[in-house]
């Protein structure tokens, strides 16, 4: 598939959403609400469930199933509370020594003055210096769109899997196609060019794994998806904080392509 | 106090080649020495310039102080994104940088900082792996040193032509931020014209103290995107700095005139000698 056809597959609208996915994988589940500071985004789905035997900390986005439930959700869009929310579930996880799970669909924060107002910026510049210096283990997955900023207030993670067909972008490529070419027409160049593919996020560095993708047996992906974020969790889990901090720190310091000389004259 | 300045190898210091602004208000040409002059206003009609990086640092640092650190950085095309490769030619010739940012240590007021100014004219100052590695670097010297960060921040947000790759900094620059901070160390950022995107969702609302200059434009989502995507009408003073102070997003607005004052009493505060 190229790389327009699968930024299709993800945003398709009979793709399993973020609640499909907590269904599918986390048993005996306490949804938790609110951010405790200006109110509720139902965008983000967030509570305490078991994976397997392991209590964890679920946090994730959600698009919605119909219509008046993506209204409700802003298609998938948070608002500072819902990032907000998500940063309150992640110390209480710290504070109990419950790993974090997270599952990202997202075209991107929420766009608008609401937002601004009640400070979108800072609400994804805190979650990105807080899951740093988080003292449990996160994981993260991209189950379909992972779009900009918005994407990563949940991603600063441990270990980060893309399903399939899942993209991850600095940009929307309608967005990009539109600054670049000045023509939204173009997105399938974007795509092309701004390289969204689950293997470019590998090649990149910037995921650990792909996670293929048979939404015709959901049941039995969910069951390997658990087997496979179980085993991780097993293994970081028995990690001491202070390496398993260190290594979240390079494995994002790591990422970059630059040129470097010593020479300076100009 | 150690010294920070120590086996710094000497950079270029201050851009003294001469170079020009345009007025975005009055379209009319000025020379850098008339802007030097003027506090980088337009002698013509009065209106706030953005003010180019190496600029920036010689207006707070105390005359003779900055050292530049990491000056041999600079932005690759590995994407091969269509145009990229031309972009950074041209804005490396139009400004003789090699990266949208300036990092370094200085003095201002005597009290001793690393800093890093984002210069606009090199595409738009987003922030992409030539930027983030700078900032990430700057960030674990001054850990290393123990020496406060100003950051002064402008920036079209992360740049798309390096893709995923640009994502990743912000991530990168808040790990070190917070190595920083956790080492009980200051963080003051100056939000300047324009401040938006990937770097307000990062290192630009990461300071422990957030200073922001009269009239800078400082948000998240594009004003014009909000505008088509929510057909909402805005008011004039949406996304400004006294916007950003109404909502309680930063602490202080700072004229230019009054930044080199107000910076070094802050640093003082936190420095060594606040503690006895």
């Amino acid at each position: 598939m190229t790389a327009y056809e699968k930024l299709k597959a993800a945003r398709a609208s009979d793709r399993p959403k973020g609640s499909d996915f907590v269904r599918g994988l986390f048993r005996d589940r306490v949804e938790l609400c609110g951010d405790r500071r200006y109110g509720e985004d139902p965008s983000i789905v967030a509570g305490i469930g078991y994976l397997g035997d392991r209590a964890v900390t679920y946090i994730a986005i959600d698009k919605g199933a119909d219509m008046a439930d993506r209204m409700k959700k802003h298609f998938g869009c948070p608002m500072p509370e819902g990032y907000r929310k998500a940063l309150r579930l992640m110390k209480q996880a710290e504070k109990f020594h419950r790993p974090v799970i997270c599952l990202i669909d997202t075209l991107g924060a929420y766009c608008g003055a609401e937002g601004e107002e009640r400070g979108q910026g800072l609400a994804i510049a805190e979650n990105l210096t807080e899951m740093m210096g988080l003292r449990t283990p996160i994981l993260s997955v991209v189950i379909g769109e992972g779009g900009s900023g918005g994407a990563l207030a949940l991603g600063v993670a441990d270990r980060v899997y893309m399903l399939e067909n899942a993209v991850y972008s600095v940009i929307t490529p309608d967005g990009c196609a539109s600054i670049i070419w000045k023509d939204a027409g173009r997105v399938q160049d974007a795509a092309e060019c701004l390289h969204i593919t689950a293997e470019d996020m590998v090649s990149f560095g910037v995921a650990e794994g792909i996670i293929r993708e048979d939404f015709g047996a959901f049941d039995r992906m969910c069951g390997q998806m658990r087997t496979l974020l179980s085993r991780d969790l097993g293994v970081l889990c028995a990690r001491p904080v202070k390496r398993l901090l260190a290594e979240r720190y390079r494995r994002f310091r790591r990422i970059g392509i630059y040129e470097e000389s010593e020479a300076i004259e100009h | 106090m150690r010294n920070p300045f120590r086996h710094l190898p000497q950079g270029r210091p201050f851009g003294n080649e001469e170079y020009e602004l345009t007025c975005p208000s009055c379209r009319t040409v000025h020379r850098r020495s008339e802007l030097l002059t003027s506090g980088f206003f337009c002698p013509s009609c009065g209106a706030m310039l953005r003010i180019p990086a190496r600029d920036r640092i010689r207006l707070l640092a105390d005359e003779g102080s900055f050292a530049e650190l990491n000056a041999g950085i600079s932005s690759l095309d590995f994407l091969g994104f269509p145009g990229y490769r031309e972009k950074i030619d041209k804005a490396r010739a139009a400004t003789g940088e090699r990266s949208a940012v300036v990092t370094g240590v200085m003095r201002v007021e005597g009290q001793p900082c690393a800093v890093y100014a984002m210069d606009a004219r090199f595409i738009m100052a987003s922030m992409g792996a030539a930027v983030g590695e700078k900032i990430t670097r700057l960030f674990e010297y001054a850990t290393k040193m123990r020496l406060p960060v100003l950051g002064v921040t402008c920036s079209g947000g992360a740049r798309m032509q390096e893709g995923i790759v640009s994502l990743m900094q912000m991530a990168k620059c808040s790990g070190a931020v917070r190595r920083h901070g956790d080492n009980g160390l200051l963080y003051m950022v100056l939000l300047t014209d324009p401040t938006t995107g990937g770097v307000t969702a990062s290192i630009a609302m990461q300071g422990d103290i957030i200073l922001a200059e009269p009239g800078a434009l400082v948000g998240f989502a594009g004003r014009r995107v909000i505008e088509q995507t929510t057909g909402a009408t805005l008011p004039p003073d949406f996304q400004t700095s006294e916007f950003l102070q109404n909502h309680g997003f930063v602490d202080m607005l700072l004229p230019r005139a009054e930044q080199k004052k107000t910076i070094g009493l802050l640093l003082r505060q936190h420095g060594k000698e606040a503690a006895v």
